[in-house]
């Protein structure tokens, strides 16, 4: 199998998007999105010597960010001082707390599984994007997820509206490709 | 005749026009062509079914990413640690 390397210089163009996806479906704050992705980096650089090649820089620097949500998340409890919520399922030691309310299925749980869903589809969605090529991934990520205007587009990157179309057709039809065998 | 050449197109104007209602820039009357296109040509049917289809995916998976005021601060701050780590 032969081994990975890491390169950092390419970290920001080629994971940022991935990674700042990944960790604002789990915690649902973009300032604090950014702060995780930021500190994941930092601290990939910082243990760039413990990286054995096996798995890919993707996957070692998730592996990163899994660690700090969890870690957001630690602090964030402690903080609030441990906020107690009971749910007695089943207990009939202790009548206090025995409420019906509390063994009716909530309602709003039912959108958990389509929660995990998407989850899961934007991160099918990202690796799709990253197998095309740059210049693709970046219009296609402008035009359709960032809803920036054709004009614009053009403007910022110097080419012609037609061009553009071009690119934008090649990408979809790549992107539809990829997600068909999971998604389609 | 004329009506019936003016709606017919070939699949790469059907492509484009169905790329370009997928972001709603397309005109009512390139929809009608289009739409109208679909009824004999299998092969831009099944585009058009899987654009339509990819379009809905990324809406519902809310995917999201950096502006890029924020990619380009969070470059920065990285591009320094990269140097004081020794990294060009």
């Amino acid at each position: 199998m032969p081994k990975h390397v890491l390169n950092p210089n390419k970290w920001i163009d080629l994971y940022v998007d991935y990674l700042f996806n990944y960790t604002i479906s789990r915690v649902n704050n973009r300032d604090i999105a950014q702060d995780l992705v930021q500190e994941t980096f930092l601290a990939g650089l910082k243990s760039m010597k413990n990286f054995k090649g096996e798995a890919t820089e993707r996957t070692w620097l998730i592996s990163i960010l899994k660690r700090k949500i969890i870690d957001y998340y630690r602090k964030i409890n402690s903080n609030k001082g441990k906020a107690e919520i009971r749910i007695t399922s089943n207990n009939d030691t202790e009548n206090e707390g025995d409420w019906l309310e509390n063994r009716v299925a909530d309602p709003f749980d039912k959108t958990a599984e389509d929660t995990i869903q998407n989850k899961e589809l934007g991160d099918a969605i990202y690796k799709c994007l990253s197998k095309l090529p740059k210049k693709h991934a970046d219009i296609f990520r402008m035009k359709t997820i960032e809803g920036i205007e054709t004009e614009d587009i053009c403007n910022e990157l110097k080419i012609t509206p037609s061009n553009l179309w071009v690119i934008i057709h090649r990408a979809r039809t790549a992107m539809a490709l990829c997600l068909k065998e999971d998604w389609f | 005749m004329k009506i019936k050449l003016k709606i017919m197109m070939p699949c790469n104007e059907a492509a484009h026009i169905c790329d370009k209602s997928q972001y709603n820039e397309s005109s009512v009357w390139e929809k009608i062509k289009l739409y109208t296109h679909i009824l004999y040509c299998i092969a831009c049917r099944k585009y058009v079914k899987a654009n339509n289809r990819l379009s809905l995916l990324i809406k519902k998976s809310q995917v999201t990413c950096l502006d890029k005021k924020n990619k380009d601060a969070l470059k920065i701050n990285f591009q320094k640690a990269l140097k004081d780590v020794g990294i060009k």
